[in-house]
């Protein structure tokens, strides 16, 4: 598979860009680089499904809510990411909206964690509906 | 909107740079800053960042930039802007999102020698009772009204439930809390954040060291502040609101956008709300309780290290608390502006209020000397007390440095140096070091910031912020 994201230069936070051949592809990857920030999802057993559902005005706040989720969830239910299923986005009446399932574990015994995405912000941020689709975000590390 | 533009900067002094006033912006900007520091500030987006302040509606005098600035999201690192409260407004991105985070100072009785056969002790110890890192609990799972009560009456609920003394609110900004706070505008998302971590250090820059004096730059102000001289042992914690106080600012940053939209504006993170529009007074309360979130949990900690001490050292008497200040906040405070002394919504994003000596918001036993203001650097490397001025009244809003400030990323960092690398370099130097990640020490190591040395000196030397004592570690504990 092509490249799915990749992590840039920021003085003092996380930037990195997400690829894929739609916008749906970029959105599960950029989630996948926020994780990879925090433990290797690749380590992470597939042991329970997550819905997430999201909105947001434009793509910018929509990727930011649903990003948002991967911390969210993280902290409070204690889910490891490890990939992303079935993610749709649709025009909504206001904006846009959101649907995907989280695919991970909550047993947080069990994995190594190396670092702490606490926001995700919109500093920087691009989303370039080209080809390949590239979402660029800076998080709050 | 993050293109470098190439623009306008004219030297006042040395030390004092201006962007003059031109197109959108209502005020000029000032950068506080010696030659060096400032040819990092212009490699990022710092300068363009400070202009965009200067555009934002109802601005009083300048917008400034601390001589640690870098570029931030919205408002740069090390901003300060005071705003009109009636045709004035309040940004969560002039906060940042960690809201308070602060730095607390305890001193001792100990010295150095006291000390040096139990110091690793003493860090493990510590590292022990202090939860530390991503994903650790902090004290016993809270309800969600005990969450609230905390939210409402920060570190004055850690000491009523037995978490320090009155001493310590006295010596804590705001006396450990701000009455404006109401939990009932913070979202279940942030209180579902908040209820895991009270009570923990996290992670990223934050950490908790024990420290020596190393130089005394003014005995006076030193020996009332509770400083008895070189080799004193001191501990200092730096820590914030946790995932509840960057839920606040997520929360507030979406609804100010649903609401007021995000036209016209260079930067999304500089959306805002008037002061005195429901949403602004719901962002101001909300982001107090977050303040009072922080408080809390700098009591709890500092209260863990002195049972720590108590236990390791035998006694913990003469732990005072010199002080406790913010770094991320915005407050209402009366400062005199072309000679009229006036109420303002100062807004502080890695910046130290330095009150000078008079003010009442001063505890009574420093009033007539000045804010002790208090100045981390990055792990390994010294820190520093100041003293407020009477100076950065008319300077800065009565307001300086915060820290040493970010120059490599966290990336490049990474790519440069081994935690276990570091943790060995600092152990010749006789600095023991605990971490709950190395790839947290790597991305911490001290070449990834600026010299707070110098920051300090120009603080000093323009003088919104004098030296009083230089600290270096011993024994650091990180995130």
């Amino acid at each position: 598979m092509s490249e799915r994201f990749r992590f840039l230069d920021h003085t003092s936070d996380a930037k990195f860009q997400a690829y894929g051949r739609t916008l749906e592809e970029a959105f599960a990857n950029a989630a996948l680089a926020t994780v990879s920030l925090m433990w290797d999802p690749a380590a992470v057993e597939k042991m329970l499904d997550h819905p997430v559902a999201v909105q947001g005005r434009d793509l910018e706040q929509l990727l930011v809510r649903f990003l948002g989720e991967v911390i969210y969830l993280f902290e409070t239910r204690s889910l490891f990411v490890a990939a992303v299923d079935d993610l749709k986005i649709e025009k909504a009446t206001e904006g846009f909206r959101l649907r995907a399932v989280f695919r991970g574990d909550d047993r947080p015994a069990r994995y190594a964690i190396f670092g702490h995405v606490k926001a995700v912000t919109y500093n920087e941020m691009r989303i370039d509906q080209g080809c390949p689709v590239t979402v660029q975000v800076v998080v709050d590390v | 909107m993050s293109e470098r533009v190439l623009m306008e900067l004219r030297k006042i002094t040395d030390l004092i740079w201006e962007i003059p006033k031109q197109a959108d912006m209502r005020v000029p900007a000032i950068v506080y800053a010696s030659s060096r520091l400032l040819e990092s500030v212009k490699k990022d987006l710092t300068l363009q960042q400070a202009r965009n302040v200067a555009c934002l509606p109802g601005i009083q005098r300048m917008s400034y930039v601390m001589p640690d600035g870098h570029q931030g999201y919205g408002f740069p690192i090390g901003g300060v802007a005071a705003f009109d409260m009636d045709e004035g407004i309040i940004s969560p991105g002039g906060v940042g999102y960690d809201i308070n985070c602060g730095v607390r100072l305890l001193r001792t009785d100990f010295n150095e020698q006291d000390i040096a056969a139990r110091r690793k002790e003493l860090l493990a110890e510590i590292f022990k009772e202090v939860p530390a890192g991503v994903g650790k609990g902090g004290i016993t799972r809270l309800s969600r009204s005990v969450l609230k009560d905390i939210l409402t009456r920060g570190a004055e609920w850690a000491v009523e439930n037995g978490y320090g003394t009155r001493d310590d609110l006295l010596m804590t900004e705001e006396g450990g809390r701000m009455i404006e706070a109401d939990p009932a505008h913070v979202s279940d998302r942030a209180l579902e954040r908040g209820i895991p971590q009270l009570g923990t250090l996290g992670a990223g820059n934050h950490f908790l060291e024990i420290q020596k004096v190393s130089h005394v730059y003014d005995q006076d102000l030193a020996r009332v502040f509770g400083l008895s001289g070189v080799g004193q042992v001191m501990v200092m914690i730096h820590c914030g609101s946790r995932g509840l106080g960057h839920q606040v600012a997520s929360d507030y940053i979406e609804l100010m956008e649903n609401k007021l939209g995000t036209k016209g504006l260079p930067d999304r993170e500089l959306i805002h709300a008037p002061i005195r529009s429901p949403l602004g007074q719901q962002y101001y309360r909300s982001m107090c309780a977050a303040v009072n979130y922080a408080f809390a949990n700098r009591q709890l900690i500092a209260h863990w290290v002195r049972d720590v001490f108590a236990k390791v050292m035998g006694s913990a008497k003469g732990m005072r608390q010199v002080y406790d200040v913010c770094h991320n906040v915005a407050k209402f405070e009366k400062h005199t502006i072309a000679g009229e002394a006036r109420e303002v919504c100062v807004h502080r994003k890695g910046a130290t209020r330095s009150f000078g000596p008079g003010r009442r918001e001063i505890p009574e036993a420093y009033r007539a000397k000045g804010q002790p203001v208090i100045i981390p650097g990055s792990m390994g490397t010294a820190s520093y007390l100041l003293v407020g001025t009477a100076g950065a009244e008319e300077l800065s809003f009565s307001s300086t440095a915060h820290g040493a400030g970010r120059v490599m990323s966290r990336h490049e960092a990474l790519r440069r140096f081994r935690g276990e690398q570091i943790r060995d370099e600092l152990q010749k130097k006789g600095i023991e070091l605990r971490s709950a990640s190395w790839k947290g020490v790597a991305e911490e190591a001290a070449a990834a910031y600026k010299d707070v040395d110098e920051v300090v000196r120009v603080s000093h030397e323009v003088g919104i912020g004098r030296l009083v004592a230089r600290v270096v570690p011993v024994g650091v504990m990180k995130g």
